[in-house]
């Protein structure tokens, strides 16, 4: 093996975009570092001075009093539950609008995809007390399902753009020579359609995932009874419980994360994906 | 076949359950707000009809809370604009230009993108903490005491530092829709530039960013957009204090419908949201495209 480095023109620029990019890995990375270091250790190591290094001891401790005292599993439960009713409901529904969007003949069909794909521009501001109050009239805050509902319906404008734009993309020959040999409408939608959109279905659901289980404002403003608390505003009131033990805090954190990190760790593209093809391609 | 596909019934079936729950949770609830904006209401009495005096108050109470509460989504979205973006497109351009470890720069650059902006707002609290956080030991270790502020405290100090992890979470997302624009661009045009003799920088001027300018105006435009109706970032770390600091629009409107009750007034505020965002899209492809002669 050659190592010969020159001090060429080009090997000095490239050194110091290298440097440039290095420095902003750090600044970008490095935070999330220092929140797992401090989730391991106790206030008697942070207070006399040891913030930044590696912990003493690695306190296990201060997740399980996350988890149990601080009740960041149920949080992480009701957030599984929440997030994964809102994926599949979205999915399904979403998928079958599509279809009739996408493969299907009917005069509004343009008119439906633009009214479905003005969804993604709209804040959600305007509709935070419109469905407060619904919610209540109809008993349904304070319940998992006034979370459930608008997460849907917020998940879909995402998931029709991304599918109907998939569905324009692949052949019709399949469907076409399965309706001659009188194949129904139904029956050509579970059989041919949805083996194909899988792909389509798992970027949008990487999606709603993020969406769902990171939502904060209706989440605080729907949901009192802490045994009904999603994990963003579960987590909020844990570190107002321990506010000064900076421990279990981070600890919490950390869990409230490891779920969305191990889906990108096992498929960022589809989750990098997931979240610019809005952009790309609006 | 054609039959097959003009049933009115299965295109029922198949369209009205997505149609139902976006109309009802979207659609419905912007005419309603629309609506309570027109009214003076607390919630419990029978709200009174009251025109537009809702969206005068706006710009004319007392302490101009609200105006205030713009000035600052507006410096987010200065921030934004002319301190993110320029980041994220040199990393994307670095980047996309093919340098070692071009996969495992674009990985971490958009880790903060993907975590729950409550992690992120309780993490970076602790960063500014003023006895232990980051901010401050650095600061104490370079003998600079008289600098450290009570960083989120301070109405000096606390719009700023929200601000800074706003715009520090944000980097990588734009980075990412820059880099696969710029990705996309062929090799070609750089080989005819190299051989025309312009420089790699010349070259990322005169080629790459004019060609990049459609998710340029995309990542403009959401940078506006999401300054003026971020909510989460500011809710968790400052909720709009210190003495009001730090107020957004949406921090406001949320503290005017549920603490004070005021529901015509916070609708009215959400309304304004709502047209605000729009009309700024509408200004940013008026600019984008104005200037493609240039």
């Amino acid at each position: 093996m050659k190592l010969s480095f020159k001090f060429t023109k080009r090997n000095v620029i490239v050194g110091i975009l290298m440097l440039f990019l290095i420095v902003f890995a750090i600044i970008q990375i490095y935070p999330l570092i220092w929140l797992v270091l401090f989730s391991f250790k106790n206030n008697a190591e942070i207070y006399n001075g040891n913030i930044m290094g590696l912990p003493e001891k690695f306190l296990w401790s201060n997740y399980q009093k996350a988890l149990t005292d601080g009740k960041v599993w149920l949080y992480t439960l009701n957030s599984a539950l929440v997030t994964g009713v809102a994926i599949i409901v979205s999915g399904v529904v979403g998928v079958m609008a599509s279809y009739a969007i996408a493969r299907m003949k009917w005069k509004l069909s343009n008119v439906t995809m633009i009214v479905f794909l003005l969804g993604i521009m709209i804040p959600i501001h305007s509709a935070l007390l419109p469905i407060y109050k619904m919610l209540e009239k109809f008993h349904l805050r304070d319940t998992p399902i006034a979370l459930i509902l608008p997460y849907i319906a917020y998940a879909l404008p995402m998931c029709i753009f991304v599918c109907v734009g998939f569905l324009k993309s692949i052949p019709k020959e399949m469907e076409e020579s399965a309706f001659l040999d009188g194949c129904s409408i139904y029956r050509s939608f579970l059989s041919i359609i949805l083996p194909l959109i899988k792909p389509a279905v798992a970027t949008v659901s990487i999606f709603t995932y993020l969406q769902a289980w990171n939502e904060l404002m209706f989440a605080t403003t729907f949901i009192d009874s802490t045994k009904y608390k999603t994990l963003p505003v579960g987590i909020m009131s844990m570190s107002g419980q321990y506010s000064t033990e900076w421990g279990p805090i981070g600890a919490g954190l950390v869990i409230a994360t490891i779920p969305t990190i191990l889906i990108y760790i096992f498929m960022s593209n589809q989750v990098q994906a997931s979240l610019t093809n809005g952009a790309v391609k609006g | 076949m054609d039959k097959v596909l003009r049933d009115k019934k299965a295109i029922c079936v198949f369209v009205l359950p997505a149609f139902v729950f976006f109309f009802a949770m979207v659609i419905l609830p912007i005419f309603m707000s629309g609506y309570y904006s027109l009214l003076d209401w607390n919630g419990m009495s029978k709200g009174v009809f009251i025109w537009f005096d809702n969206y005068i108050n706006l710009f004319t109470s007392y302490n101009n809370a609200f105006a205030k509460s713009i000035g600052n989504s507006l410096v987010l979205a200065g921030l934004s604009v002319f301190i993110q973006l320029p980041i994220s497109l040199t990393l994307a351009l670095i980047l996309a230009r093919g340098i070692k470890g071009e996969k495992f720069f674009r990985t971490v650059y958009f880790v903060p993108v993907i975590i729950s902006t409550v992690v992120i707002g309780q993490l970076w609290s602790k960063l500014y903490h003023y006895d232990y956080g980051i901010v401050s030991s650095f600061l104490r270790m370079l003998g600079l005491d008289h600098l450290v502020l009570d960083w989120l405290g301070d109405t000096r100090s606390a719009l700023i530092c929200v601000f800074i992890v706003i715009v520090w979470q944000y980097i990588g997302y734009h980075m990412l829709l820059m880099y696969s624009s710029a990705k996309s661009i062929p090799d070609e045009l750089y080989e005819a530039a190299k051989i025309d003799g312009a420089s790699e920088l010349r070259a990322a001027f005169k080629i790459t960013i004019p060609l990049m300018k459609p998710i340029l105006n995309v990542c403009v435009t959401y940078a506006i957009v999401g300054s003026l109706k971020t909510f989460d970032l500011i809710y968790v770390l400052t909720g709009g204090g210190p003495l009001k600091s730090t107020e957004v629009p949406s921090t406001l409107m949320y503290t005017t419908i549920f603490f004070k009750n005021q529901f015509g007034y916070g609708s009215a505020m959400a309304i304004f949201i709502v047209i605000e965002c729009l009309l700024l899209t509408v200004v940013v492809q008026k600019i984008f495209k104005s200037e493609s002669y240039l």
